[in-house]
């Protein structure tokens, strides 16, 4: 059985902005040889005349509205193998067949479904749920299902005995070949595999396969798709489930004194494979048939039973428990391999370890965003330049090299910069002797103050690439006032930009 | 002047402040320069909204180059104490500072008793910064008030504010005596410079360090 779907990148509607409805023409983008070539289409595109393999530049002269995305051809291989999986419903014995389709080996089950017919339409309805259009194929061979389900009907079922004189309808470009062999094969006048079949085998045999390639010779080919050659299915094994069940005599209303002795299991099958948990489930079962669900997420992977107890315990305070639990277990619903490390010879805790259980453990009871690491961007505005990201969603970003340091192979700010941040600038009062001047007093939440030296200005350009144009330059001072505090105050605009009226004056950190 | 030693055992330390001032934050990262790890830093949000967040490009300028801040928003007071509960028992932290606005309930004896028994057990240095907070009952060996001085003359522009200086007044201690000194952070050699502040401008002994302001007229019928 062949399963095809034609276009698995062009889900366009999920990457468009949603304004382009279907008759947009949109193509999919792939890296070429000479600049961006056309990975798939939509068939408003197909009609205007793009073709798979064509640059896109010369569809664009075609069709000047074309909107070009970029394809992600990496996502879909992941997809599709994750439908491979998912295809096994149907059959226990499935595989991924080249970028767009997938071979399931429905010998046995298809009487299961009430027929090879019904299967189909099974396949047909499920897939077009998922948002899927597909080309299904059955038949005996490996070969003749791939012709079938990309160069026959949409919808076909092929019996052996008329396997031959079917095959023999379809164009040689159904048997699998590279392209260099199908220019050899159209320029030799053979453009049905009812062609080649006429052929003596003799000749077949000498005129392909001498360069190397005999894995992919027509003749080798056609046998495999008439069955005369053996064409296995290799069917990837599923991933491991990480789960532990225990099923009680007696209901329990407190889960936690059980609860050591399962995650010791789940750990020990974990430590097995070499692997390590990202992120925890815990499934109590009640009596009445009711479920709770716990989760728990982890900073790094981890099969320490004890951690994980205690990243689940603090979920009980407010847990209902009614007339029991019967039945508990726990999964690890996110595995990475977490190979074994040997702890210090001090004895000491690992401090990269130590750190991430803290941060699971102040995650686990104040949410996910309340642990926070900062984040330096590549921006020259201070509020953008580094901002508070929580820890979880951070990948470990190259820090930039602080203020004034300059390592890392970046050029940091050579001015001073504020120790505290304001969250938001805040409104301040200034009195000022010229505009473009420095500022005399100010006042700031209700209290003046008098400003007894300053340095500045700094002055700091929107970013005009992604600002609006009425976005205005920022001049900075450091200012020291009577009393001895520094202050970070900026003027938004000067008098006359033409972008707004008058500036207005904003205190923005607190320098040490 | 003080050693460093001295300044960085593993304790308790409240820092009082007023939440308009850095002072006091440059004040406590100057005394932490020395220590490897991680900082856990948490504020309740009464604090982040008032005293703003911590700026990691200013920070470096005082503690160095790699120090990772771990920062910990808490919505409450109290959560922001078992937030520094939780971080006291995580030898791997180099410190953990707790910021806390105003006086709040939760924040008494006990609290404090909690939080010094761990910073003992896991030597942790555990710096509290109390802004807009009157000093309360508290176990803390060391409880300082800081705040902004003048700054030194520039040397390059004569206009602009030069080397920060801070008053520091160690104003409650059980290992020593207490005082008031002008603080620096010396970034070259990594050391906290505290010195007795300069007495001047006062001569004789009737003249009043605090002037009282002279009163001026206002108004055109005024002499």
């Amino acid at each position: 059985m062949q399963t095809r779907t034609p276009r698995p990148a062009c889900d366009p509607w999920d990457v468009a902005p949603p304004e382009y409805g279907p008759d947009t023409p949109l193509v999919l983008a792939a890296e070429g040889h000479h600049g961006p070539i056309i990975h798939a289409m939509t068939e408003a595109a197909a009609a205007m005349g793009a073709t798979r393999g064509a640059r896109v530049v010369d569809v664009r002269s075609l069709c000047p509205d074309l909107l070009a995305l970029p394809a992600d051809l990496a996502g879909d291989a992941a997809a599709l193998g994750r439908m491979a999986l998912w295809s096994r419903r149907w059959c226990p014995w499935s595989a991924t067949d080249g970028a767009d389709g997938l071979v399931l080996d429905t010998t046995g089950a298809a009487h299961l479904w009430g027929g090879e017919a019904a299967m189909l339409a099974d396949m047909r309805d499920r897939l077009g749920d998922l948002g899927q259009e597909a080309r299904l194929a059955i038949a005996p061979t490996h070969g003749a299902a791939w012709a079938l389900a990309r160069y026959g009907d949409p919808q076909e079922i092929s019996h052996p005995d008329a396997l031959r004189a079917r095959l023999a309808a379809l164009p040689v470009a159904a048997l699998r070949l590279d392209a260099a062999t199908l220019l050899t094969l159209r320029r030799l006048g053979l453009k049905r595999i009812g062609d080649l079949m006429l052929l003596p085998r003799a000749t077949l045999d000498r005129r392909f396969g001498r360069d190397g390639k005999a894995l992919m010779t027509p003749l080798r080919r056609l046998d495999q798709a008439l069955g005369h050659l053996p064409e296995p299915v290799v069917s990837p094994a599923p991933p491991r489930r990480y789960r532990a069940v225990q099923r009680l005599a007696e209901p329990i209303l407190d889960p936690q004194p059980s609860l050591p002795g399962l995650l010791r299991v789940l750990c020990n099958d974990l430590a097995r494979d070499g692997q390590g948990l990202r992120a925890l489930r815990l499934d109590l079962y009640h009596v009445d048939g009711q479920a709770s669900v716990f989760e728990a997420v982890t900073a790094r992977a981890t099969r320490d039973p004890a951690h994980l107890f205690r990243l689940l315990e603090r979920r009980f305070e407010g847990l209902d428990a009614g007339f029991g639990f019967d039945t508990l277990a726990v999964e690890a619903t996110c595995v990475e391999p977490q190979t074994a490390a040997q702890t210090r010879l001090d004895g000491d805790d690992d401090a990269d370890l130590a750190t991430a259980t803290l941060i699971d453990r102040l995650t686990s009871r104040m949410g996910p965003r309340a642990v926070q690491r900062s984040t330096p961007r590549p921006s020259h505005l201070p509020e953008r330049a580094e901002i508070w990201r929580p820890t979880g969603d951070t990948p470990r970003a190259n820090r930039l090299a602080p203020g004034g340091l300059g390592g890392g192979g970046l050029i940091a700010p050579p001015r001073e910069r504020p120790i505290r941040l304001l969250q938001a600038p805040e409104p301040i009062e200034v009195l000022y002797a010229v505009p473009e001047g420095p500022p005399v007093r100010f006042k700031w939440r209700r209290r003046p103050y008098l400003i007894r030296r300053h340095q500045g200005p700094e002055r700091l350009s929107p970013e005009w690439w992604h600002a609006t144009s009425t976005a205005r330059l920022r001049d900075y001072y450091k200012v020291e006032v009577s009393d001895g505090a520094r202050y970070w105050l900026f003027r938004e605009g000067i008098a006359g930009d033409g972008r707004g009226g008058d500036p207005d004056w904003f205190l923005h950190g607190l320098f040490a | 002047m003080l050693s460093k030693a001295d300044m960085c055992c593993p304790a308790v330390t409240e820092v009082f402040t007023t939440s308009r001032d850095g002072a006091a934050t440059a004040f406590l990262l100057a005394q932490l320069a020395s220590r490897r790890g991680p900082i856990l830093w948490v504020q309740d949000r009464l604090s982040a909204q008032e005293g703003g967040l911590p700026y990691g490009r200013g920070i470096a300028g005082i503690t160095g180059q790699d120090r990772p801040i771990l920062r910990v928003a808490a919505r409450t007071p109290a959560e922001a104490l078992w937030a520094m509960e939780e971080g006291l028992e995580c030898s791997a932290l180099s410190a953990v500072i707790g910021e806390v606005w105003g006086s709040p309930k939760v924040l008494d004896f006990t609290a404090t008793k909690r939080l010094a028994l761990r910073s003992q057990r896991s030597k942790v240095p555990l710096w509290v910064l109390r802004s807009d907070a009157e000093p309360s009952l508290s176990v803390a060996p060391d409880r300082w008030r800081v705040a902004s001085a003048p700054s030194t003359d520039n040397t390059l522009d004569a206009r602009a504010p030069g080397e920060a200086l801070w008053s520091a007044e160690l104003f409650r201690s059980r290992t020593r005596r207490p005082g008031t000194w002008v603080a620096s952070h010396d970034r070259a050699s990594d050391r906290l410079h505290l010195v007795a502040p300069l007495r001047d401008g006062a001569v004789g002994e009737d003249a009043d360090p605090h002037p009282a302001p002279r009163l001026r007229p206002l108004g055109r019928g005024a002499a």
